[in-house]
């Protein structure tokens, strides 16, 4: 672990006890994530991908196991609002505007008025979403509302975000204008990103890690450092190298998936 | 707007038709019985005519009750006494204060119980039965006793009725807003603890605003309870004055068209504030994206 260590997770576990007994959803999983990595976490359903993502974001509590985040508890690091968290519906407030809604975080962190108006401005350029402050959620289609959630997610000063299957109800179309936009996003911002995904080329063309994890219990198959560079043209899709990491990753999650594929 | 016309026009024609018949079928026994004694013959036209201008008919043809409505209303304000105590303006207004006031102190006290329940673990495990139990008691038993204490500690008028309308109302509005204040999801609540908000900035951003449909649907149903409830507690109180003290007195003295006057006059009253709120619901709704 070193001064730039965002998250270090050590033999993490986690266990629910369900009616059905108790359900592994994370078992022995240690992870370091650096700073300005951006991590991608693949796998099927009941991995505990999102489950993992949760316990960085204080949502869940694990049952074993040390994690950090930026080397403090998990709790601490929420109540210093140490991430942004971007989830898999958009959650855009109806009564609010775009503005609005991108306020909300920083009414609720005590921003002054005039700081809230000028991040909200900018977050909106960001995402390219500039002239669209004063409408409603019901205006936006759902790829632009995603945006103007990511942006909501940006809007305070949060170094790290994560971001659990924020493109999985959006269309492939969109999805890949969206991909493209993130990349440009994180190389301008140089946050670290964690990233739920169960898509493999969304994985391999967003990521410096890629996490490739297997279910029952919830652990880590594979760890792929990308050898991509950082900066990276949609049709770099089609290069040997990026096939290669594709290949490794489909490899690694049938491996996790052997008996009952 | 002719598509709307016609077929409320037939439904209320169809009404008028039924209620003219059941006066002729309900009142001519009576109209038979005053001819009999009389000595004379009465034909079917002559029976019909009877039936709907009799003074204190079992039920009064829509044309006498229209009739005594238009003198308790309309021609005493022509005569610039509109508000005088024989006027059902009056009795609506004396009706109207205590439902109003019954309605907003229900209301009050519905969403404090609601907010009870839904951020205390003790109040949630045991308010609700209190609630539902309160309403099982026939509000017609309740009703003298709570007239009766508060008069013993000098409250009299206005408050007592509005009490009873207050404990009519209050229970849609409990009910409704338990289940509004719950309805953000599990996300939209995550992610109100991923910003560290307090607990009165996730009640005030997000919980309140997102039970408003709720509570609309609520207040409806609430203020036509304050409307029964303030009339109940009229009953009590001597028949002094408003709407329940006209049906009272009405049923005292057999006068049948007086009653009927002042159950349009409820029924008319009721629908207006219920619209009213409806109205309020529209334009919220709507201006906050939930319509």
């Amino acid at each position: 672990m070193t001064k730039d260590t965002v998250i270090s997770a050590t033999d993490l576990s986690l266990t629910f006890q369900t009616n059905d007994g108790p359900v592994h959803a994370l078992k022995d999983v240690s992870l370091n994530v650096e700073q300005g990595d951006f991590v991608s976490f693949i796998g099927p359903s009941g991995c505990g991908k999102t489950t993992f993502l949760r316990v960085m974001a204080d949502l869940e509590h694990p049952t074993a196991g040390q994690i950090t985040v930026n080397g403090v508890s998990p709790e601490d690091a929420r109540k210093a609002r140490a991430y942004g968290y971007v989830f898999q519906a958009a959650g855009l407030y109806p009564w609010r505007t775009i503005g609005g809604n991108i306020r909300l975080p920083l009414e609720i962190m005590g921003y002054a008025k005039s700081d809230q108006d000028a991040r909200v401005k900018a977050v909106l350029e960001l995402v390219e979403l500039s002239g669209f402050e004063k409408k409603f959620p019901w205006q936006l289609s759902g790829g632009m509302q995603q945006r103007a959630s990511i942006a909501r997610a940006l809007a305070f000063d949060a170094d790290l975000l994560l971001m659990d299957e924020p493109f999985g109800a959006l269309d492939e179309i969109v999805r890949d204008h969206l991909n493209e936009q993130l990349l440009d996003l994180w190389k301008r911002t140089q946050k670290t990103i964690c990233f739920v995904t169960h898509s493999i080329p969304e994985a391999v063309y967003l990521s410096t890690k890629i996490v490739v994890m297997s279910p029952r219990p919830g652990r880590i198959a594979d760890i792929i450092d990308s050898p991509l560079p950082r900066d990276r043209p949609l049709d770099i899709r089609d290069t040997p190298e990026f096939l290669e990491i594709a290949h490794r990753v489909r490899e690694g999650l049938r491996a996790g998936h052997g008996d009952d594929a | 707007m002719m598509r709307n016309l016609v077929p409320i026009l037939t439904v209320v024609a169809t009404l008028f038709v039924l209620w003219y018949g059941a006066a002729i079928a309900l009142n001519a026994p009576w109209a038979r019985d005053q001819a009999a004694r009389a000595g004379q013959e009465l034909g079917f036209g002559a029976l019909v005519v009877q039936t709907w201008t009799q003074d204190k008919p079992k039920l009064p043809a829509p044309h006498q009750v229209a009739a005594e409505i238009w003198k308790t209303t309309g021609k005493m304000v022509l005569a610039g006494r509109g508000f005088s105590k024989r006027s059902l303006f009056y009795h609506s207004w004396i009706t109207f204060s205590a439902t109003a006031l019954g309605f907003l102190l229900g209301t009050a006290l519905g969403v404090a119980l609601a907010i009870g329940i839904v951020y205390n673990r003790t109040m949630d495990m045991s308010v609700m039965p209190w609630v539902i139990a309160s309403q099982t008691i026939p509000i017609l038993a309740i009703a003298p006793m709570i007239i009766v204490v508060l008069n013993a500690v000098g409250i009299s008028g206005l408050l007592p009725k509005a009490m009873i309308s207050m404990y009519l109302s209050f229970f849609p509005v409990v009910v409704g807003m338990v289940k509004g204040l719950r309805s953000p999801g599990a996300m939209q609540l995550d992610q109100m603890r991923t910003w560290n908000a307090s607990a009165s900035q996730t009640f005030w951003r997000l919980r309140l605003p997102s039970s408003m449909p709720y509570l609309f649907t609520s207040l409806k149903v609430g203020m036509a309870a304050s409307l029964v409830g303030a009339i109940v507690g009229e009953l009590p109180t001597g028949a002094v004055a408003g709407l329940g003290a006209r049906l009272l007195a009405g049923s005292y003295y057999g006068q049948t068209i007086q009653i009927w006057s002042a159950l349009i006059m409820a029924a008319t009253l009721a629908a207006a504030l219920v619209g009213i709120i409806g109205l309020i619901q529209r334009v919220t709704l709507k201006r906050m994206g939930m319509a």
